[in-house]
């Protein structure tokens, strides 16, 4: 129940990051979301993308660092108390979040949220246990393209 | 570790005489090299030029007098400027590699030859060498001071050498288990080679009966002697040697592999500031600079070596009575004074290699915004050491922050830069920006 994530080390250099998009739109790469964490010196960009392989060996070819990590989707309704609910379970459990991401579907109420945990395994556990709906690759694809 | 043990054994009585012996002798030596290089017109002008004449340099403490001799003097005297016999009494020729352009070249008599082998198997016999041993000789053989250097060292003790020449690592590794070599010459990087395909071919430990090894050509560190000899299960040993003073042979480890013992009887060395070339306390680190006693070919006087190092007067345990040197820990050519604090390019690759996951491709920038320097080193990061979790970069650069507080004793700023985006060099990198200098 574990995604791919794109993770892509970025120079704090101008232009760096409409390099790399650029990059993926000329090769068909549609991002379905992202999140950027940054500091003075440099930027860790997480991407989600159908077709993570193929991007990840353009970046490497064009002297990116990028790596794929394990990220878990949980799906939830659109609506107050949605995240602190999974945050309660992890809280219970034991595992701590490293970070996390949120993006809205296309056509209903729902919304996604990316996780990842320092503990990635007992988290899907946890998760699933509590009766959260844990996404495949598939059912997010499905989501993110309505 | 190496099971192997090594005796402690001196190879010639000049390496332990009593020190006011010593200095008698060195001060009668220097008196008749000051004399041979009156034939070299070079040293009769720079003598002339510091105002001093051979007359005056009667003992050791007049050698502060005499004038330096630097690597551009012999690069401007090229190829035989600095010939103080007539070619006819040449032996033989070496050169040393020059990193632009032409070699500087170096000449040996007959005598020089006998003098150099001898000095070899003194640091030879320090590490462990006796005449039953074989010595697989893995240095280039050429005009490279290496290979003939330590070559007729080892036949000079009477072991016998298996000139294998470098490169070819399987063969090398072949020759050492059918040969069953005991020793091996090499520089250390080219060991960790060796090491490296032993390992990756799954050659057992016990296949090589090699106890011992002595490393010389370039500088290295601790912690690849610690890795070498956890590898390979031998001791390794220092040795110092260029060939603007002999060639290896200038300075070696003995049995206890606390600093290497110069050969005293047969050069001079001083350690100076290379800034104000005044001489540092003992135990402080500066520039080596080199005198030659025995050499008739060509003397050197005070020969500035770049070569920073620090020296170790006490007697030691061996019973050897020179002083030692340190490692080689830079090239006072790429000294960098921070703070005060002198810093060499080569700390900073110690530190990196260290820390595990980060490549030795680094840049080290140095700027002075607010009266104050500061000093950033760009690391290229490794797909490896790379992690889409913010607090795990952060734990890498604090690491590289900690390796290189723990070696420089300075904080720099730690910049983590994309793989490839520092300039390669071929031959001598330029690892270096200070911007103050254009300030």
């Amino acid at each position: 129940m574990k995604l791919k994530q794109l993770s892509v080390f970025l120079e704090n250099k101008p232009g760096r990051l409409r390099e790399l998009c650029s990059l993926l739109a000329d090769n068909g790469i549609n991002i379905i979301t992202l999140s950027l964490a940054d500091t003075e010196q440099f930027g860790i960009l997480r991407l989600i993308v159908k077709d993570y392989d193929k991007a990840k060996s353009i970046l490497d070819e064009k002297g990116f660092v990028a790596k794929l990590t394990d990220v878990i989707a949980v799906e939830v309704n659109d609506q107050p108390g949605g995240l602190s609910k999974i945050l309660e379970i992890e809280l219970k459990s034991g595992i701590s979040v490293e970070y996390m991401y949120a993006f809205t579907i296309k056509s209903g109420e729902n919304a996604v949220l990316l996780f990842r945990f320092d503990d990635m395994d007992k988290a899907v556990d946890a998760l699933q246990q509590a009766g959260l709906n844990v996404l495949d690759s598939v059912e997010l694809y499905q989501r993110a393209e309505g | 570790m190496s099971k192997f043990v090594v005796e402690n054994r001196i190879w010639d009585k000049e390496e332990s005489l009593p020190r006011d012996e010593l200095a008698v002798l060195q001060g009668t030596k220097l008196k008749e090299t000051v004399e041979r290089v009156q034939k070299v017109p070079f040293y009769e002008h720079a003598f002339a030029e510091a105002g001093v004449s051979p007359g005056q340099i009667r003992t050791l403490e007049d050698l502060q007098r005499l004038p330096f001799t630097t690597k551009a003097d012999l690069r401007e005297h090229y190829p035989l400027g600095m010939l103080a016999v007539d070619k006819a009494d040449v032996a033989r020729y070496h050169g040393s590699s020059g990193t632009t352009g032409k070699p500087t070249m170096v000449a040996y008599t007959h005598n020089d030859l006998k003098t150099w082998a001898n000095l070899c198997a003194r640091f030879l016999t320090g590490g462990g060498l006796l005449p039953a041993h074989s010595v697989q000789i893995a240095f280039g053989y050429g005009l490279f001071t290496g290979g003939f250097g330590l070559h007729y060292g080892v036949e000079r003790v009477g072991a016998s050498v298996i000139p294998a020449a470098a490169g070819n690592t399987p063969k090398q590794i072949m020759l050492m288990m059918d040969m069953q070599v005991d020793a091996l010459v090499c520089t250390p990087s080219y060991a960790l080679n060796i090491s490296e395909f032993i390992i990756q071919n799954d050659i057992p430990r016990n296949a090589l009966n090699l106890k011992y090894a002595h490393f010389g050509g370039e500088p290295w560190t601790e912690d690849m002697r610690t890795r070498i000899e956890d590898e390979m299960g031998i001791l390794c040993f220092n040795n110092y040697g260029l060939s603007e003073v002999i060639g290896p042979g200038v300075s070696g480890e003995c049995a206890v592999r606390d600093g290497m013992h110069i050969s005293e009887d047969a050069f001079i060395v001083e350690c100076i500031n290379p800034e104000t070339l005044e001489p540092v306390a003992p135990g402080e680190e500066g520039e080596l600079v080199f005198t030659s006693l025995c050499k008739e070919a060509m003397p050197i006087i005070r020969y500035r070596t770049r070569d920073i190092a620090s020296l170790n007067p006490e007697p030691c345990v061996c019973g050897r009575t020179t002083v030692r040197m340190s490692r080689v820990t830079g090239r006072s050519d790429d000294m960098l004074i921070i703070k005060g604090v002198n810093v060499y390019p080569s700390q900073i690759e110690q530190a990196l290699l260290r820390v595990e996951g980060t490549a030795p491709h680094y840049l080290i920038e140095v700027d002075r915004p607010d009266r104050k320097d500061v000093v950033t080193v760009k690391v290229e990061l490794t797909e490896e050491t790379f992690s889409s979790s913010m607090k795990r970069m952060q734990e890498l650069k604090d690491k590289i922050d900690r390796a290189i507080q723990g070696i420089t004793g300075l904080r720099m700023n730690i910049e983590l830069v994309s793989p490839n985006s520092l300039e390669r060099f071929v031959g001598k990198a330029q690892r270096v920006i200070d911007h103050r200098k254009k300030k």
